[in-house]
This record gives structure tokens, C-alpha cells and sequence, in this order.
């Protein structure tokens, strides 16, 4: 994709988003981005924007923000060496762990600050899509936190594989609407979430999960994330001894992996993004849109999506739902574009390996979409030794049991069993 | 005569004869690829401006009929190519100029300049892309425009006064006035304050104003008749195919024949 470049086009964009001046004021990063959406909609994503301008930034949002990330999210998370896991990669091996945020995964940061937004531009009630259900339940919990009525919208095909949280969301006191047009996951999700705030833009808040969708949805989300990033750097310099040399995160619309990575782009630190690989190479049976993606416009923004030759947006494959998705956000497709973020996939096969390999060396059970980005760590050990690696543990993986029973674990030879 | 001046043409003929004029919309295709040109000759006989629908995997400003029909015509192979060498082969046959209904990624996929020529050459006199907001357009519209194609603009009753201005002087052919806050196909009936919507559009606006969204029977063509030179029918006309049914009889009806 870095054809889409030139060059000298290519290092102007990267030092403007290390400046922090992406996106620009039409909301572009660079080709990608902007803002594609139905015209119902565009006062909606106006009073949106201004809303962002005049709170984000703004010392009152912040102080309610950090607090409830304190108090209430449990930030910041920790920064935990993973002993057996360096020892058998061969690697100094550092997780940061948004597991252990509240609701278990890095989504509840950005569901907490967008739900403290909508209050105060005065939403009425608050709309969210989710594909792995992890963004549903923090939408829930946090909508339930400011006292907001919440429906989350959800694939029929989602809800089934990630029932658990279907479970917890209606018992956070969200209504959770079954999707059944279109692939009856992430996209379809999105699809229906979006038609319904077109009913009433006025009255409805929608709680975009991912650092996807038109503009301002990207940068918000980038904002509320980086959290992560601004946190895990420190802890590195503080508990490691330094940066990393390169830093993993999983990437399906990509908000840990912007999280994680938007602190660091400044920094001589290799960054990895890893897509699910699926079970193969073919249209259809992965979700690596970046690997094998063109680009494309798709729910409100140009990025790299995955598409026929018609422009027809084709489904995925992955054994992780909060994978399966056909787009990707756009400041993904520009960090791809000029070379600064290297995107990877790893298949269903090798996430669900790392996943046992991860549990049985350091006693933690983490998302099987976390997994791919571990299944990459791994080769990427072995190919480099010695090397001082960051992995974004973006979730936790108890929702995935459901799944993880079809599979039965490998048995290990430990001493006693 | 430029092509999307015929949508105008079209359109102020109907209203010199007394009536609203009548633009009925079909996703290509649907509900069977080999009766495309029938069905399109058919309704084209009774329509003043026939609006095609492109089928698009991500239909999100559409409700269920236009989602089913779309993503149908797109399991039988319809695609946008296709849509174009079906309709080189009616040239001539079909009068009521046709306005192509597409979301973005289709068309920038097929690219902009091929898409303006082949457009002209099939008798296609201008586009409506629901996802491809005025500020995103200028691209796209110069293509068409170059081949004087027009780019038709949505307006809908959550549009602000002075952008209202900006879309009704942007639009070509005519300005579509969306009904109502919601997605096509709704069921509820149009809105109470829909007279003084349109009025508001219509001042604004120097070319005839088409509504649609919602429009099902006589008497809701009778009612935004009253405000706008044309009424949009949609989702009611894809069920009617849908059904086997003849559109003939029930597009006649729409406007007392």
C-alpha cells in the first residue's frame, strides 16, 4: 500500500502525526478519513465535531475523565513482566494489561469518556454497535455510571458466539438488539446502529466503539485511548529500564493498537499491528484488511478495506469476533502508508496456540483477539533474540469460553499432571 | 440540452400537464436479473424519471425491503457493469431519463471517468450517492459534470437554513427532498409539518423539488404534490415486484390514471 505515497508525501504526513496534527481540520489523515455519511446526519456529526472542540480539551472533561479512570476504571493498569513466557521466547517479554480495567478490556476507556461527552452535549440516550460484545458491556456499564439509557446493537451471528456478554449487558440494564441483515456481525452491527440515529440525530448519542467510522469517531477515539500508550511508555522507563524495541497490539478497527501506538510514534520503537489471518488467504476467510485490502469508502470513512472488484465490501473470517471486520481505521491505513507501523496477521490456529501458551506461563487467560498479537510476538522473538518486547494485552479472555470449548486444550506435560 | 437537464425537462413536463411527477425507483436486478429491461421499459413508460438503485453490500441509509432487494441482486451477480451493458443494450428504447441511486464505494471502485462515460452513452442523466455528503462530492461531481451529468443533492428536514441554501444550489436536475428523519421504506407516515418543509425547499431552491422517503399511496403523492413537483417512489414499488405483481397498474394509480 505504500504506493499510495510518495515518498517525500509519506514523511511530511508521518511528521505531522507525530506534531499531533492529524487529522487535519476536514478530518483527513493524510488520503484517509473524512466523512462519509448520509445527509440526515451531518448536522449530527457537526454538533459532534464542535462538541469535541469544546470539551475534549477542556480542564473540566479532563478532570471528570481522569478520575473516573482512577476511581472507577482502576487506571492505571499494570505493567506486568511475563518471566516463563521471555525465558521460553528467548526475549525480555512486557504485557500491559487493559484485562484489568474494569469490564476487562482497554474499550471501557473510550465507552467512559464518549458516555461523559454525551451528558454533557445532552443526549437523551445513548446507541453503541459491538461485534466481541466487550464494547457492548462497557457501553452498558458506563452508560449505567452517568445514567443514560443504552442499546447496543449486535450481530445475531456475535451474539451467539459471545453470549456471556450478551448476558452481562441486559444485567448492566442495556437493551441489546439482535442484527440479522447483512453478515449479522461487527459490520451489519454498525450498519443498523447507524439507521437508527439517523431516526432521531438529535436526541441519540452514538457510542462508536472502534477508531473507526467518519470523522470525528477516529480521533476521539484515538484521544480516549491513548491512555494506554501514555501510560505503558512510563511504566517501561520505570519497570523495564527503558522503551521497548518493538510493540505489539492487535488490530481489527485498531483502537488499542492506536492507543498503544499513538504515544510512541515519536520513538525509536518498532510497531507491529496484528490482523486475524483467519484460515487462509482467500477473500472471505480472514479479516487482515491491511495485508490484503484496498482502498475504499466504507461506514463514513476512506481507508483500506477489504472489497471485490465492484467495490462490494466482502465478509471476513475470525475465530476472535472483535477481528471480523472488513475496514479498518483511517489513521491505520495512513501509519501503513508511510511504513511507520508494520501490519501482520496471525491465523485462527496460532492465536488459539499463543492463547494456551500465554495461560499455562503466566496464569493469564487473555481475549482471543489479544492472542494474535501474542502468536506475533512469538515468531517475531524467534526471529530476533534478546529483544525488549511490549505487548498490549487489550483484553481478557473469559468472554471467549464459549468458543474456547469447541477447542479442546492441548494437553501439557507439566511435572504432576 | 445537457443530461441532467432532461431530469429537469422531465419533471417541468409533468407539471405543465397538472400533475406531480413521478419518479419511481427499482434496485437493478431485482427481484430477477433477466427481466431487468422489462421491467425497467415498464415503468419507464408510466414514470417521468426512473431512478435505479445500485446494489451495495453496505445499504445503511436503507431500510429492510431496499436492504433485501439489494443484497439479492448482488447474490444473482448484478453488479454495476453489468447494470451499464444491460442497459447499452435497450439504447433507444427507454425515453424517461434515468438517475442512478449508488452509494460511494461502488462508483470509485468502477472510477469516476468511466463511470461518466458509460453513464452518458446508457442514457443516465445524473447520481444520487446517499453517503457522499456536499463536502466530500467535489471530485465525483466534476467528473460528471465534465460529461454533464448532474450530481443530485439530498436535503432532509434536519438540514440547517443556510446549508439548505448551499445543496439546493449545488444539486442538478432536481433537489431530492428527504421526508422525514429516517431511513427509506419507514412506515410511519409522512410528517405532519411536511408542507412547510418543502415550501422552505422549494424557495430555496431555483430547480423542481422531489420528495421521497415514505411515499406509498395516492394520497401521500396527492399530499406532497401540493409542495413538490415530484414524488419518489420506492420501497411500495419494490414490494409490488417483489410480489410478481404488474408496477404498471399500481404507478398509475399513484397519480389517479
Amino acid at each position: 500500500m505504500s504506493a499510495l505515497l510518495q515518498a517525500d508525501e509519506a514523511s511530511a504526513l508521518l511528521a505531522a502525526a507525530i506534531r499531533g496534527e492529524l487529522p487535519d481540520e476536514r478530518g483527513r489523515f493524510g488520503p484517509f478519513g473524512g466523512r462519509y455519511v448520509p445527509e440526515t446526519l451531518v448536522p449530527a456529526f457537526e454538533r459532534l465535531e464542535e462538541g469535541v472542540r469544546e470539551h475534549l480539551h477542556d480542564a473540566s472533561f479532563q478532570a471528570e475523565f481522569r478520575k473516573e479512570l482512577h476511581e472507577w476504571v482502576g487506571r492505571p493498569t499494570a505493567l506486568t513482566f511475563a518471566p516463563r513466557l521471555s525465558e521460553i521466547w528467548g526475549a525480555d517479554v512486557w504485557l500491559k494489561r487493559e484485562d484489568l480495567a474494569h469490564t476487562g478490556a482497554h474499550k471501557i476507556n473510550n465507552a467512559i469518556g464518549q458516555a461523559i461527552l454525551a451528558k454533557r452535549l445532552g443526549a437523551r440516550r445513548i446507541i453503541a454497535e459491538t461485534g466481541a460484545g466487550q464494547h457492548g458491556v462497557a457501553s452498558a456499564a458506563a452508560c449505567a455510571r452517568v445514567g443514560l439509557p443504552c442499546s447496543v446493537y449486535m450481530g445475531a451471528v456475535d451474539m451467539e458466539r459471545q453470549a456471556p456478554n450478551v448476558d452481562r449487558m441486559l444485567r448492566l440494564g442495556a437493551e441489546v438488539v439482535a442484527v440479522e441483515s447483512g453478515d449479522k456481525t461487527l459490520r451489519a452491527a454498525i450498519d443498523e446502529a447507524l439507521r437508527t440515529w439517523v431516526t432521531d440525530p438529535e436526541g441519540i448519542y452514538y457510542l462508536l466503539g472502534s477508531a473507526v467510522g467518519a470523522h470525528p469517531y477516529p480521533y476521539l477515539v484515538r484521544e480516549l485511548q491513548s491512555v494506554i500508550g501514555e501510560e505503558a511508555r512510563q511504566q517501561m522507563i520505570d519497570l523495564a529500564g527503558g522503551l521497548p524495541d518493538v510493540a505489539f497490539a492487535c488490530v481489527g478497527g485498531g483502537s488499542n493498537a492506536i492507543g498503544l501506538f499513538y504515544p510512541m510514534l515519536g520513538d525509536d520503537i518498532e510497531l507491529i499491528g496484528v490482523e486475524a489471518g483467519g484460515t487462509g488467504n482467500g477473500l472471505g476467510q480472514n479479516a487482515a484488511t491491511l495485508a490484503t485490502g484496498t482502498p475504499g469508502v466504507l461506514q463514513g470513512s476512506y481507508t483500506i478495506i477489504l472489497q471485490d472488484d465492484d467495490g462490494q465490501v466482502q465478509e471476513t473470517h475470525s475465530i476472535s469476533a472483535g477481528l471480523d471486520y472488513s475496514g479498518v481505521g483511517p489513521e491505520h491505513a495512513l501509519l501503513q502508508a508511510t511504513g511507520r507501523v508494520k501490519y501482520i496477521s496471525a491465523t485462527d490456529d496460532e492465536a488459539l496456540e499463543a492463547l494456551e501458551e500465554l495461560c499455562a506461563s503466566e496464569g493469564i487467560l487473555t481475549a482471543l483477539e489479544t492472542s494474535h498479537a501474542f502468536a506475533a510476538a512469538k515468531k517475531y522473538a524467534k526471529e530476533h533474540p534478546g529483544k525488549r518486547i511490549l505487548i498490549g494485552n487489550s483484553g481478557r479472555g473469559d468472554k471467549d469460553m464459549p468458543t474456547l470449548t469447541k477447542y479442546p486444550a492441548r494437553t501439557r506435560s507439566h511435572a504432576g499432571a | 440540452m445537457q443530461a441532467h437537464e432532461r431530469i429537469t425537462a422531465a419533471i417541468a413536463a409533468a407539471t405543465k400537464s397538472g400533475r406531480p411527477a413521478l419518479v419511481p425507483f427499482i434496485t437493478a436486478g431485482y427481484p430477477k436479473p433477466a427481466d431487468f429491461i422489462y421491467t425497467l421499459k415498464a415503468i419507464a413508460a408510466v414514470g417521468d424519471v426512473v431512478e435505479l438503485g445500485i446494489p451495495f453490500s453496505d445499504p445503511m441509509a436503507d431500510g429492510m425491503t431496499i436492504q433485501r432487494s439489494s443484497f439479492e441482486a448482488l447474490r444473482q451477480g448484478v453488479s454495476l457493469k453489468w447494470i451499464f451493458d444491460q442497459l447499452d443494450s435497450a439504447s433507444g428504447e427507454i425515453d424517461a431519463p434515468l438517475v442512478m441511486m449508488s452509494y460511494l464505494n461502488p462508483l470509485l471502485a468502477f472510477g469516476y471517468d468511466k463511470l461518466a462515460d458509460r453513464a452518458l452513452a446508457a442514457g443516465v442523466c445524473g447520481f444520487i450517492v446517499p453517503d457522499l455528503p456536499f463536502e466530500e462530492s467535489a471530485e465525483l461531481r466534476a467528473a460528471l459534470e465534465a460529461k454533464g451529468l448532474g450530481l443530485i443533492q439530498l436535503v432532509t428536514p434536519a438540514t440547517p437554513e443556510t446549508r439548505l441554501q448551499t445543496l439546493c444550489d449545488a444539486s442538478r436536475g432536481f433537489v431530492y427532498a428527504v421526508t422525514i428523519t429516517g431511513i427509506t421504506g419507514g412506515g410511519a407516515g409522512l410528517p405532519a409539518d411536511l408542507a412547510q418543509y418543502l415550501d422552505r425547499v422549494a424557495r430555496l431552491s431555483s430547480l423542481p423539488v422531489c420528495a421521497g422517503f415514505g411515499i406509498r399511496a395516492r394520497e401521500d403523492v396527492a399530499a406532497v404534490g401540493k409542495h413538490a413537483a415530484g414524488a419518489i417512489v420506492g420501497s411500495a414499488l419494490v414490494e409490488v415486484l417483489e410480489r410478481g405483481d404488474d408496477p404498471q397498474p399500481y404507478l398509475r394509480s399513484l397519480i389517479g390514471q
